[in-house]
């Protein structure tokens, strides 16, 4: 019932996570924020069991900030996104597997390319223009694949995940009404209002 | 086996072999990329694919990439197909009761430039087979295709013409694989890959 978008513009990435914290039919909370910063110019936005799905991205987090600290260098995305990846493989063939599906979105902040990945609790991982995690796939897929194109600007991005929200809205039978959006350049992380 | 998708095949020729996959990566029915990589390179003589759960087939690409580089350097050669075989088969068989849920595809040239093309289970049974080797889902299909259209001392060119055909009239009968090809064709020479577009539906 959660929801994870995803896209890559031209020199930013777009995620956007649902707000949603919901135990079985009841909403406990709105304004859950399901992203975590892994650095200056990266984000994971998860989903899974509530508990795993924080626990691990904290864990991540964590464990990126240490080696930042040790060798006084930041990560690329592609080297954080192959490192979570590992730790969820590892992690399924233990006695009690992390169940989290997650978007990792960032930029190089020198090259300024953006990048995403998309990766499953599984640790099944791909390299995306655009990606969805939960019912939202079925519903959005199709949507990117019709209206994204290369080198979109921040207000094409924008107007490409209200279209996204707008079918979510119009045709998902659960109501996720409140989104927290994200986008990650060079200048950083910020939250915007969609 | 079957739960994210996959074509793989390779062909023996005369001096040369080719390995070929799809392209698809997605969960069940649905696609989530069209540029997957199951077809990794050992060195220019030496080819292998991974057709199973796309996970293991990250970790182990990335385990052989490790047990590779290390071979190369405690031997300061490069590992011939057939060691690289029973390497994979044993990485396989370490893990008999809690297996790799992923059935290679070797395909290479030995030193002296004889073909070579191996397969295995996913607990490392070999098998050496002297004409083609197929896994993934479109398994059935491939089998179909290859035993039709394979002949045996194929020269390089008839040989991708071949495996090509052979890869993408299988995956078009296949709805988990397909949605774009690769080719890699091995002669002594070396490599050439090619990308093959192919049915996106």
């Amino acid at each position: 019932m959660e929801t994870l978008l995803g896209i890559v513009g031209k020199d930013y990435t777009l995620l956007a996570a649902d707000a949603v914290s919901a135990r079985s039919i009841v909403v406990m909370k709105r304004g859950e924020d399901k992203s975590r910063p892994l650095n200056d110019h990266n984000l994971m936005v998860f989903t899974g069991e509530p508990g795993d799905a924080v626990n691990f991205a904290e864990f991540i987090q964590a464990n990126l900030k240490l080696y930042e600290i040790r060798n006084a260098t930041p990560l690329s995305t592609k080297a954080i996104a192959s490192y979570t990846r590992r730790e969820l493989a590892d992690s399924l063939r233990s006695r009690n597997s992390y169940a989290v599906n997650l978007l990792i979105g960032g930029v190089d902040p020198k090259t300024k390319t953006p990048e995403l990945y998309w990766m499953d609790y599984l640790g099944a991982m791909v390299k995306v223009n655009h990606g969805a995690h939960g019912y939202a796939a079925y519903f959005c897929s199709s949507v990117f694949d019709r209206h994204w194109k290369a080198d979109m600007s921040l207000d094409e991005g924008i107007a490409l995940l209200q279209k996204c929200l707008h079918e979510l809205r119009t045709r998902l039978v659960v109501n996720q009404s409140v989104f927290i959006v994200k986008v990650v350049d060079s200048n950083g992380i910020r939250e915007i209002q969609v | 086996m079957d739960y994210n998708g996959a074509a793989i095949v390779a062909m023996k020729g005369k001096n040369c072999v080719a390995i070929a996959s799809d392209r698809r990566f997605g969960v069940q029915a649905q696609t989530v990329s069209t540029n997957f990589k199951k077809i990794f390179e050992v060195h220019p003589q030496l080819y292998y694919g991974l057709g199973g759960l796309a996970t293991d087939v990250l970790t182990l690409s990335e385990i052989f990439e490790y047990k590779l580089s290390m071979y190369k350097l405690r031997e300061g050669r490069d590992i011939s197909p057939k060691t690289f075989a029973n390497l994979a088969a044993s990485t396989l068989y370490e893990r008999r009761f809690g297996p790799w849920f992923v059935e290679p595809v070797i395909a290479g040239l030995e030193k002296d430039g004889t073909p070579f093309v191996c397969g295995m289970d996913l607990i490392g049974a070999l098998n050496f087979a002297t004409d083609f080797i197929v896994s993934g889902t479109a398994k059935e299909q491939l089998y179909g295709m290859a035993e039709s259209l394979w002949e045996p001392d194929l020269g390089p060119e008839d040989l991708f013409e071949i495996i090509s055909q052979t890869l993408l009239n299988a995956q078009d009968r296949d709805a988990l694989s397909g949605w774009g090809g690769v080719v890699t064709v091995i002669t002594p020479e070396g490599a050439t890959t090619r990308y093959l577009k192919s049915r996106m539906d």
